[in-house]
């Protein structure tokens, strides 16, 4: 009697075992299948740079400027100003990527014009700087 | 598209390198080359990116600004610097603008979007940088105007100034705002308009010795303008630039108002000088006996003398004199006088004017002194020569507390055995106020124009 009590609760227990085995496997299926969309979706995020990561590299830039700009001799703080007024013009990386598509657009007549403003100062900034630069000379002995 | 991330690093670092160069005369040089290396960094890899696919007009575009801005840089006279920077300046500005019209317009060019659901955080930055940009572009061409003479350079006040300057602050945030809701396209220029409105009213009124201030800051607003258009196209190369160039502004306007004693804010409030000073200065109605001389007196005294200091102002820019005066202290040093030079921080109509005069004129930079190094040697020299300057010599600011440039440090010229001041007349300097080393006994005045004057003193020194 007490033989075929334990025989049936262990045969129970083998068929919930089997239950649950079969519950896992179909649950692994649906992550698998939901997997792919979160996959996706952290991808996405990741192409917009979150703000944090910017303003980041917004402070620390800032500190480093400080110290930076602290260390240039008074003497050449024209130079300076003709130096930072070039490097500025970074900004025409923008402009390159508004002027970039093949068809004509508003947007693109915009980058064009940021283009050439921007190539203005790069230009003439590093050359007036570079034109400065050249002058200050030590005493020839 | 992870290599683009990693080359606008590259540039980043490039751009810290070409300021830290500039600790130094020596290094200067190698530092600015780095600035063009992250330049060329940058734009190539940006004309690399999957999205740049047309390059005809780029092309064009900095074809013809290259060789526009490489024509004006080579035939600026060094003079008319300060206003060839504060142009360049305005430049910075309007391409700001355009770049984030064209953002606005093409968001999906840059992953912020599509028109008309632009991400809120995107048209925050966007706003605060055409703002930003569109001040810097109003602002430097007034102040351009005011250096280059077109606009007169007298503090120009009126009547409910400042209420109205706020009250376009307070509608450029409003719009931005009403710009992150609604998206119109009218409330994007309608900030571009109020902007430039308000860049224009707030340089107007700064007189023209404020100007190394003036342009500093404008030099500041270029760099947050950058920046602010930086995190709108998430590029870190444009933020850690736009930043660099702000501090750098930021720290330039600083020393330039510590030079003068006074606060960003008073600057900016201007009106300064003009009618403003009464307290002690009479103005040039003064009718005390002072001592004056001419170009042989001069001559006589200087080569007699062991040791010269001469002081720069903006005087000496004006006439163009920077050369005739090396030559001057040639015959001098020929004669065994030890001759330096002396500069005060706010000298002349931007950072550093003098330096890159005297530069021009072949002046060695290691004779040429700030204010720490040289001030203790006044009072062991002989001859202090004042070429056009002469707020920035005057004791008033030492002692008298009721004077507008109390508290300024100045140039202690009085210590100095004798003092020559070359000046064009009596009149009063840019604060208004009367110099007292005017009626000393070892004070000397030189009536003239500089260049003339000084021309006259080397013939005597030849002859």
């Amino acid at each position: 009697m007490d033989k075929q009590d334990l025989m049936n609760a262990v045969q129970s227990l083998q068929e919930q075992a089997q239950g649950l085995a079969a519950k896992a496997e179909a649950l692994a299926a649906k992550v698998t299948a939901l997997d792919p969309t979160g996959v996706a979706s952290a991808a996405e995020a990741a192409t917009h740079t979150p703000f944090l990561y910017l303003f980041t590299a917004f402070v620390l830039a800032c500190v480093v400027g400080y110290y930076v700009v602290w260390s240039v001799t008074p003497a050449l703080h024209s130079p300076l100003m003709g130096v930072t007024n070039a490097i500025s013009s970074v900004i025409i990386v923008g402009a390159l990527i508004a002027a970039g598509p093949t068809d004509m657009s508003l947007s693109k007549v915009f980058g064009f014009i940021a283009v050439v403003l921007a190539s203005v100062n790069i230009f003439g900034g590093f050359v007036v700087t570079n034109r400065m630069l050249s002058m200050f000379k030590k005493k020839q002995r | 598209m992870e290599w683009a991330g990693y080359a606008y690093l590259v540039a980043a670092v490039c751009f810290i390198l070409a300021l830290r160069g500039l600790s130094h005369p020596e290094t200067a040089r190698n530092g600015n080359r780095f600035g063009i290396a992250g330049m060329a960094i940058a734009i190539l890899t940006t004309l690399a990116m999957p999205n740049v696919l047309s390059y005809e007009w780029i092309i064009l575009g900095i074809v013809v600004g290259g060789a526009i801005g490489t024509f004006i840089a080579r035939k600026i006279e060094m003079t008319a610097l300060p206003q060839l920077v504060a142009a360049f300046h305005s430049l910075v500005g309007l391409a700001a603008v355009f770049v984030a019209a064209a953002a606005f317009y093409a968001p999906e060019e840059y992953n912020i979007g599509t028109a008309g659901q632009i991400a809120v955080g995107s048209l925050v930055e966007m706003g605060l940088g055409t703002a930003i940009g569109a001040v810097t572009f109003t602002g430097s061409l007034v102040a351009f105007g005011k250096l280059q003479g077109i606009v007169g350079s007298k503090p120009l006040s009126f009547v409910g100034q400042h209420p109205l300057n706020a009250a376009l602050g307070i509608l450029l945030v409003a719009l931005i705002i009403a710009l992150c809701v609604t998206q119109a396209p009218w409330i994007f220029w309608a900030i571009i308009l109020v902007a430039f409105a308000l860049g224009f009213l707030l340089i107007l009124p700064i007189g023209g010795a404020d100007m190394p201030v003036v342009v500093s800051m404008l030099n500041s607003y270029s760099g947050w303008a950058a920046a602010g258009i930086g995190f709108t196209l998430a590029n870190t190369a444009l933020i850690v630039t736009g930043a660099l160039v702000g501090a750098s502004g930021a720290i330039l306007s600083y020393i330039m108002c510590k030079g003068m004693n006074r606060s960003i804010f008073n600057v900016i409030l201007g009106g300064f000088g003009g009618e403003v000073a009464g307290a002690t200065g009479d103005g040039g109605d003064d009718d005390r006996p002072v001592k004056s001389g001419g170009p042989e007196d001069a001559a006589y005294m200087m080569k007699n003398s062991d040791s010269v200091i001469i002081v720069p102002g903006y005087g000496m820019a004006v006439a163009q004199a920077q050369h005739t005066l090396r030559e001057m202290a040639d015959l001098l040093k020929a004669e065994g006088v030890t001759v330096r030079y002396a500069i005060h921080p706010v000298a002349g109509r931007m950072p550093g004017h003098m330096n890159v005069l005297l530069a021009e004129a072949d002046v060695p930079y290691d004779e040429v002194m700030e204010l720490d190094e040289i001030n203790g040697d006044f009072s062991s020299t002989d001859v202090a020569f004042v070429i056009g300057a002469n707020d920035v010599t005057n004791p008033a600011a030492k002692t008298d507390k009721a004077s507008p440039i109390y508290g300024m440090p100045i140039l202690d010229v009085e210590n100095a055995g004798q003092v020559l001041f070359l000046k064009r007349s009596m009149a009063s300097g840019y604060a208004g106020v009367q110099n007292e080393l005017f009626f000393r006994d070892n004070t000397t005045m030189l009536f003239g124009d500089a260049k003339q004057m000084v021309e006259k003193i080397v013939k005597s020194l030849k002859g």
